[in-house]
């Protein structure tokens, strides 16, 4: 049935079976990104950031006006790609580290019920800013990267350049994230913040500073997703924020919240059931199936996959 | 003492003013002629969004739980009600039987969803809540056999009006007709609001009210002093739940069809929450003063507004960013984040140390 050139497959049930794991592994890997920020976050001031999502939007907006720019200046697709891989993350970053200064410091000592009720807020208002920015419709993202099979054609078996960009870009950022948090002295500190605050206060760290620190990575991290998400599914539009919010956020908490290797692991099972549930039951059930697992897993497991065997929480 | 008597008085006129606005011959023309826009249509759903606030502030304002899926049970009630009236299937009941069994299946379902997240703490109940409320709306959405799906259930026929109401509200110069006198659901809608506000006012100065209270304060004291947190949480979730169910009925009986199941998402148990943040949780007055703002500014202000700057010309263009209904997440979020910076008790804030209602 097949040629001898490339993998070979006893059937065609098993070549669509390893497609959808790929399309799965990449989305996962790309909610993981989203993930990685809400769990950060909420390891450190116990935040549901309902923002981050539509920060995340806020991200594909921007590399979509900027790409739109460099590319007419310049021309040339990989230097778009380059400068958007750099410049998103710092908007991203630094709109984060603001929403923080302006809105959720100052609510540092309230009821649980305030930021979180803000983080909505905030979300309502990059969504109207978002509405703005790119309209009420879906827009293209352009394809700067060709679309091609990476994997021999007779084989059966879809692997596309931009399923390589996924994770060539993302795989080296969580390793760095979590060399970042186990070795360098920052990360120390965010590990012991997330602990305990107060503790880490008396022990000389600036508290305040490492909060700022954790929304400027956990909003660079959404930003390259943002770039990914554009380069890869090719369609934003201002109300995909939340969605994909909700999806990373599922992730964090299935990894249990808190834990950074199990927001990756998280995102990963979420984008392989969302991609399974799409091909092997009902692609309009994938979104439901989605949260009857989380409801399940807190329901039983509300720590999460991961959560109880490291006490970390960074 | 009196500042509360000044309060009533307030309610009072507010609420005698309610009642006679649709009365005053030609007023409503005379309104809606200067905004442009046909407004005493909005009423009904203002006052149905009022129902369904009152319901998330039993979970949020009295027992100060995080309930992000209050939607959900709206649709619900709204599709039961679809079912049970529709011409495709065979029940077709009366307005009062719908009203009273759509009322049972939200509070049934609030009931169910409640028991597995007896268990959970804040953060993890509201996901749940809101993993509930995009559940039910994919499912309203998918089950097109049984829903309608994207195309609603329609249409839902007007309830009957009783021989002995006839009479005196013809003489009150109402027109028997649903569809063309806006003031019939208009005081239709009206009713059940006051009756829930009636309603839950009791309630508050009951035995359960009380407990609920306890509660929300310190829910280990009041374990402590014997209360049954597990059951009460679940009398909470099934009472909310029931009244959504009953409001979203009503907005089913008012709209004629069961409207989009995409109306009852996130977005809506988001804009009812911000209602309730801004005119102050567990106060009943101010939850309704919130919903007046809140859907006085989508329903009201904004299309009006839009409709007065295209009337003189100050929008020639049609641009979105000159229209006051585009702005509208911006100002709820706006005033959601400055609320719980600088006022996090809401605008009518809820008087603590008189839950028995009686006050020194």
């Amino acid at each position: 049935m097949t040629g001898l050139t490339g993998l070979v497959f006893a059937s065609a049930d098993t070549q669509f079976f390893i497609n959808i794991c790929i399309t799965g592994l990449t989305t996962g890997f790309l909610y993981a990104l989203i993930a990685l920020g809400y769990t950060m976050v909420y390891g450190i001031v116990e935040l549901i950031n309902f923002a981050h999502g539509d920060l995340f939007m806020l991200g594909c907006f921007f590399a979509l006006t900027l790409g739109g720019a460099v590319m007419a200046l310049t021309g040339s697709p990989m230097a778009t790609i380059a400068l958007m891989l750099l410049a998103t993350p710092v908007f991203c970053a630094f709109l984060n580290m603001l929403v923080d200064l302006t809105v959720y410091k100052a609510l540092r000592t309230a009821p649980k019920l305030a930021p979180l009720v803000s983080a909505i807020g905030v979300s309502f208002v990059f969504m109207n800013i978002g509405l703005f920015w790119g309209g009420s419709q879906d827009v293209n993202f352009p394809g700067l990267i060709e679309e091609r099979n990476l994997l021999a054609e007779d084989s059966g078996l879809q692997f596309t350049t931009t399923d390589l960009l996924v994770i060539l870009v993302t795989a080296p950022v969580m390793i760095g994230l979590t060399i970042f948090v186990k070795s360098t002295s920052l990360g120390k500190a965010m590990r012991a913040t997330a602990q305990n605050p107060v503790a880490a206060q008396l022990m000389g760290i600036n508290v305040n500073r490492v909060i700022a620190a954790t929304f400027l990575i956990g909003g660079a991290l959404a930003g390259i997703a943002s770039v990914i998400y554009g380069l890869k599914i090719k369609t934003i539009g201002y109300q995909m924020g939340f969605q994909n919010g909700l999806y990373a956020f599922t992730a964090a908490v299935l990894g249990g919240i808190g834990n950074i290797p199990g927001a990756v692991l998280g995102a990963i099972v979420i984008g392989m059931v969302y991609s399974l549930a799409s091909a092997y039951i009902d692609a309009r059930w994938a979104t439901a199936m989605v949260f009857v697992i989380l409801i399940t897993i807190l329901v039983f497991r509300p720590t999460g996959l991961l959560g109880a065997r490291t006490r970390e929480k960074v | 003492m009196s500042s509360g008597v000044l309060r009533k008085l307030a309610g009072l006129l507010v609420l005698a003013l309610v009642i006679t606005y649709p009365l005053i011959p030609g007023l409503n023309d005379k309104i809606e002629s200067m905004l442009g826009k046909k407004i005493g249509d909005s009423f009904p759903t203002i006052f149905i969004y009022g129902i369904l606030a009152l319901a998330l502030n039993v979970v949020v304002g009295y027992t100060g739980l995080l309930h992000l899926g209050i939607a959900a049970f709206f649709g619900i009630g709204a599709f039961t009600t679809g079912i049970l009236t529709v011409g495709q299937y065979p029940f077709q009941f009366g307005f009062l039987p719908v009203l009273v069994v759509s009322t049972m299946a939200a509070a049934l379902l609030g009931g169910i969803l409640c028991v597995p997240t007896l268990r959970l703490r804040g953060d993890y109940l509201a996901l749940v809540t809101l993993g509930f409320g995009l559940i039910t709306v994919t499912a309203l959405r998918n089950l097109q056999e049984i829903t309608g799906g994207m195309q609603t259930l329609n249409p839902i026929p007007p309830p009957k009006i009783p021989e002995i109401l006839r009479c005196p509200l013809e003489s009150l110069g109402l027109t028997m007709s649903w569809t063309e006198d806006y003031r019939l659901f208009y005081y239709l809608t009206l009713g059940y609001l006051l009756l829930v506000f009636v309603f839950l006012r009791n309630l508050e100065h009951s035995r359960l009210g009380r407990a609920w209270v306890a509660l929300r304060e310190d829910e280990l004291a009041a374990t402590c002093m014997g209360l049954n947190a597990a059951r009460l949480k679940l009398l909470a979730f099934t009472l909310a739940a029931g009244l959504a169910g009953m409001a979203g009925s009503l907005y089913a009986t008012k709209m004629t069809n069961t409207t989009e199941p995409t109306r009852f998402d996130f977005q809506l148990s988001c804009t009812i929450l911000s209602c309730l943040i801004l005119g102050g949780l567990g106060n009943r007055t101010g939850v309704l003063l919130g919903v007046f703002l809140v859907a006085g500014y989508d329903f009201l202000f904004a299309p009006a507004a839009d409709a007065w700057l295209q009337r003189n010309d100050m929008n020639p263009n049609d641009k979105g960013y000159l229209k006051f209904s585009m702005w509208n997440l911006m100002i709820f979020g706006l005033a959601l984040v400055l609320m719980m910076r600088f006022r996090s008790s809401g605008l009518l804030p809820k008087r603590r140390g008189t839950t028995t209602g009686k006050g020194a």
